[in-house]
C-alpha cells in the first residue's frame, strides 16, 4: 500500500461543525499557521448536520444570562455536568451565532432586527445549508488544507504527547501519516453501538449520524486519555420509523405527548430530557401505549409549515406524510425512543478536558460531541468549543517542533494494513457489528429491555464483547471501504467496553432510561453526585471518581 | 430509506459520489455512471439529491418503514428548493421551500 507524509502546525481531525469552526478561528487569528482538516467524507455535508438542522437550540435569549443556560443544563443532567465548561461555552453562544449569520445562515428576525426566539434558549433559522455554509467559509482560507476521504485511525504518540495521526484513504490504496505540533479532535460521538429501531433495510435511519462511529473516543482510550461520564447515554424521543425530531412539533405547534387513551402523561414523570423519554417508555410498559404527539387539532396551515420545516432537516418525515396520504393535522404522530448513543453534545460523555478543552494528553484538544462534561451543546456549543480549542492550540504552537515520523513506524503500520487484505471468504466486519449490536441491545440496556440492565447482565455483555474483539481480528477486507469499516467496528467495540465499565461503576439510577440500573434502581446522591471517569492502564479500564467542579475559577485535578 | 440512481439520467458528473457523507456512492469503472454501493447504509440526508442537476436520483422510504414506490427529488431554482413527490403514475405533489426564509417552527 502507498503512503503520503504530511506536516502541519495544527491538525484538526474531523471536518464537522466544531472542526470547521476551529479552522476558521485559527486561520483568522494567524494566517501564518498551517492547518490541515482530515475528514472521512467531504466537509460539504459530513457529520451530524448533513441534512440540516431545525433550530439553534443553544442561545441566550434577551433578558437571560449565560448562567441561566448553565443552570438549565446542570438541572437537565441531574447535577452531573461541568459547570465551568458550561459557563465558558454559554458565554460564547451569542457571539458564534452572530458569526454564523455573517457567514450566510438565515435567522428569523422581528421588526426591530432582533432574533425571534422559540422559548428561552432557541432561535428560528433555515438550517438546511448550514454545513455548506461552514464548508465554503473553510474553502476560502488560504492556510487551511482540507484532506477529504481520509479516515483517521489512530494518534501518533511520543510518550504522553500526541504528535500527529495516521489514517487510510477510503477510496485509494493509500495511508496518510500526518505530523502536527498540536491536534484538535472533533470526530463527533458514537452511533451504531446498539441494535437500531429499524434493524432491517432501514438500519441507518437513525437519530445520530451513522457515520460517526466513535473514532475519537477509541483513539483517546487507546492512547490513555481520561474519559468522563460515558454512562450518561443519550436516547432521543423521535417520530416512529423516520426517527425525525419531535421538538419541532412539540415546541413549534405546542403538541402534547399523549398515550393511547388520549391522556397527557408528561407531567406525571417530569420534564427533563431523560424523563420525557422515560414517561413514554413507562406508558408503553403499563399497557397504555403507543404514545403520540397530539397534532390532530392543529390547523391545515400549521401542518403544511411542518412539512416544509422537516424538509430542512429530516426530509424522510415529509416523505412519510406525503407517501401515506396523511398530514400532521389528520393523524397524531406516533413517537418512540431510539437506541442509545454516546454523544457529548447532548449528554456529558467524552474526553475529560480543562477549560481550554485540553485533554489529559499533551498536544491534544477536544471540541464538539467528542468532548465531555458539557452537555446541551448543540450546534452553537460545538462552534464555541471549536473557537476555544483553536485559540488554545495557537498559544501552544511554539513549544515543540514537528515530530519526525520514522520509516520503521510507517512500515509497521503499512504491513498491518496490507495483512488485512485477502480475497478469502471470512467473517465480515458487518457481521461482527450486527453481533455487537445484539449483545449491547440484550445485555447492556438497549431497546429490547426498555434500556434497563443489571450488574449481572453487564458482566455478560463485557465477556461477550471481549470475545467479539477476538473474532474481529479474523476479518479480512477486499477494498479500502471494507478496511475503513473494519476500523469503525474496532473502535465501536472499544467504546462499548468503556461504556459497560461506566454503566457498572455508577451503582445508582440517576437518569431513567439513559442509565437504568435495575440492580440499583434509586438515585444515590450520597455516593454518586460525582463524575465517573476512566482511563485505560495496561490493558485494563481503571475507574476514577472525581468530585463535582465549581462554576467559577479553575478546576484542578491530578492526572 | 435509501436512494435509487437512474443510469439513463446520470451524466457522470460525480458530484453525488463526492458529497455522500457515508461514502456510499461509487462511479462504475466501465460505464462512468454513479451507483449506490450500500443502499441499506443510507442515512437519508438527501445531500446527493441536492447535488444532482438531472434528477437521476430518487429518494424513497425502505419497505420496512414506508412505501418504497413513492419517491422524491429536489430541483434548485435560485434560492428555491422545489421538492417533488412521485408515485408510479407520476408527479403527485410539489412543496417549495425558500432557503432565504426561516422555519416557522
Amino acid at each position: 500500500m502507498d503512503h503520503e507524509k504530511l506536516k502541519t502546525d495544527i491538525l484538526i481531525i474531523g471536518g464537522g461543525t466544531a472542526g470547521c469552526f476551529a479552522a476558521i478561528t485559527a486561520s483568522e487569528l494567524s494566517l501564518d499557521t498551517k492547518i490541515i482538516i482530515a475528514e472521512k467524507a467531504n466537509i460539504k455535508r459530513s457529520g451530524c448536520l448533513a441534512a440540516g438542522v431545525n433550530a439553534l437550540n443553544a442561545y441566550i435569549a434577551k433578558g437571560h444570562t449565560p448562567d441561566f443556560y448553565v443552570d438549565y443544563a446542570v438541572s437537565d443532567a441531574h447535577g452531573i455536568a461541568r459547570e465551568d465548561l458550561l459557563l465558558s461555552m454559554s458565554e460564547r453562544l451569542n457571539e458564534v451565532t452572530k458569526k454564523l449569520e455573517t457567514l450566510g445562515l438565515v435567522i428569523l428576525k422581528d421588526e426591530n432586527g432582533e432574533y425571534v426566539c422559540r422559548g428561552n434558549r432557541n432561535i428560528k433559522i433555515n438550517g438546511e445549508n448550514i454545513k455548506p455554509i461552514l464548508a465554503n467559509a473553510v474553502k476560502r482560507l488560504s492556510n487551511v488544507t482540507v484532506v477529504n476521504n481520509l479516515n483517521i485511525v489512530d494518534y501518533i504518540t511520543d510518550g504522553n504527547r500526541i504528535v500527529g495521526a495516521w489514517g487510510n484513504s477510503v477510496n485509494e490504496e493509500k495511508l496518510y501519516f500526518i505530523s502536527a505540533k498540536e491536534s484538535i479532535i472533533c470526530t463527533g460521538g458514537a452511533a451504531g453501538l446498539y441494535k437500531p429501531n429499524n434493524p432491517g433495510f432501514s438500519r441507518h435511519k437513525m437519530w445520530y449520524c451513522p457515520f460517526n462511529t466513535g473514532a475519537g473516543y477509541a483513539m483517546g482510550i487507546r492512547a490513555g486519555a481520561e474519559m468522563t461520564t460515558f454512562e450518561m447515554r443519550f436516547i432521543a424521543l423521535r417520530c416512529k420509523n423516520t426517527i425525525a425530531p419531535t421538538g419541532t412539533i412539540a415546541q413549534g405547534v405546542g403538541a402534547k405527548q399523549i398515550n393511547s387513551l388520549g391522556e397527557k402523561y408528561e407531567s406525571k414523570y417530569g420534564l427533563s430530557t431523560s424523563q420525557r423519554l422515560w414517561g413514554t417508555v413507562e406508558e408503553n410498559k403499563s399497557g397504555r401505549g403507543p404514545c403520540y404527539l397530539k397534532t390532530d387539532s392543529i390547523t391545515a396551515e400549521q401542518a403544511e409549515d411542518l412539512e416544509k420545516a422537516y424538509l430542512n432537516m429530516a426530509p424522510s418525515q415529509t416523505l412519510k406524510w406525503v407517501s401515506s396520504g396523511k398530514r400532521a393535522d389528520s393523524e397524531n404522530v406516533e413517537i418512540e425512543g431510539t437506541e442509545p448513543y454516546i454523544v457529548g453534545g447532548h449528554t456529558a460523555s467524552g474526553y475529560w478536558v480543562d477549560n481550554n478543552r485540553k485533554t489529559t494528553l499533551e498536544g491534544l484538544y477536544a471540541a464538539g460531541d467528542v468532548a465531555g462534561g458539557c452537555p446541551q451543546k448543540y450546534v452553537t456549543g460545538a462552534l464555541a468549543e471549536g473557537e476555544i480549542t483553536a485559540k488554545a492550540a495557537l498559544k501552544e504552537l511554539d513549544r515543540f517542533d514537528n515530530f519526525q515520523i520514522s520509516n520503521r513506524f510507517i512500515d509497521k503500520i503499512t504491513l498491518e494494513a496490507d495483512r488485512r487484505f485477502s480475497s478469502a471468504n471470512t467473517e465480515t466486519a458487518d457481521a461482527v457489528e450486527a453481533k455487537m449490536q445484539d449483545i449491547m441491545d440484550t445485555y447492556a440496556g438497549g431497546i429490547k429491555t426498555n434500556y434497563s440492565y443489571t450488574q449481572e447482565s453487564l458482566a455478560v455483555a463485557e465477556k461477550k464483547i471481549k470475545e467479539l474483539e477476538q473474532e474481529l481480528d479474523k476479518v479480512l477486507c477486499s477494498n479500502m471501504r471494507e478496511l475503513t469499516h473494519f476500523f469503525e467496528v474496532r473502535e465501536r467495540l472499544t467504546v462499548c467496553l468503556v461504556l459497560i465499565a461506566h454503566l457498572c461503576a455508577r451503582r445508582e439510577t440517576r437518569w431513567h432510561c439513559f442509565a437504568e440500573n435495575l440492580s440499583f434502581p434509586d438515585k444515590d446522591d450520597e455516593h454518586f453526585l460525582k463524575y465517573i471517569n476512566s482511563r485505560l492502564e495496561n490493558g485494563e479500564i481503571k475507574i476514577i471518581e472525581r468530585q463535582l467542579a465549581k462554576r467559577y475559577g479553575k478546576y484542578e485535578y491530578q492526572n | 430509506m435509501s436512494i435509487r440512481i437512474n443510469e439513463n439520467k446520470c451524466v457522470s458528473c460525480q458530484r453525488c459520489s463526492e458529497v455522500c457523507p457515508g461514502g456510499l456512492i461509487d462511479i462504475n469503472a466501465k460505464t462512468g455512471k454513479a451507483q449506490i454501493l450500500y443502499p441499506e447504509d443510507c442515512w437519508g440526508c438527501t445531500s446527493c439529491l441536492k447535488e444532482c442537476s438531472t434528477g437521476a436520483i430518487e429518494f424513497f422510504l425502505g419497505p420496512d418503514i414506508g412505501n418504497e414506490k413513492v419517491y422524491m427529488q429536489v430541483e434548485k431554482k435560485g434560492s428555491l428548493l422545489n421538492w417533488k413527490f412521485y408515485d408510479e403514475n407520476g408527479l403527485i405533489r410539489t412543496i417549495t421551500v425558500d432557503s432565504q426564509s426561516s422555519n416557522k417552527y
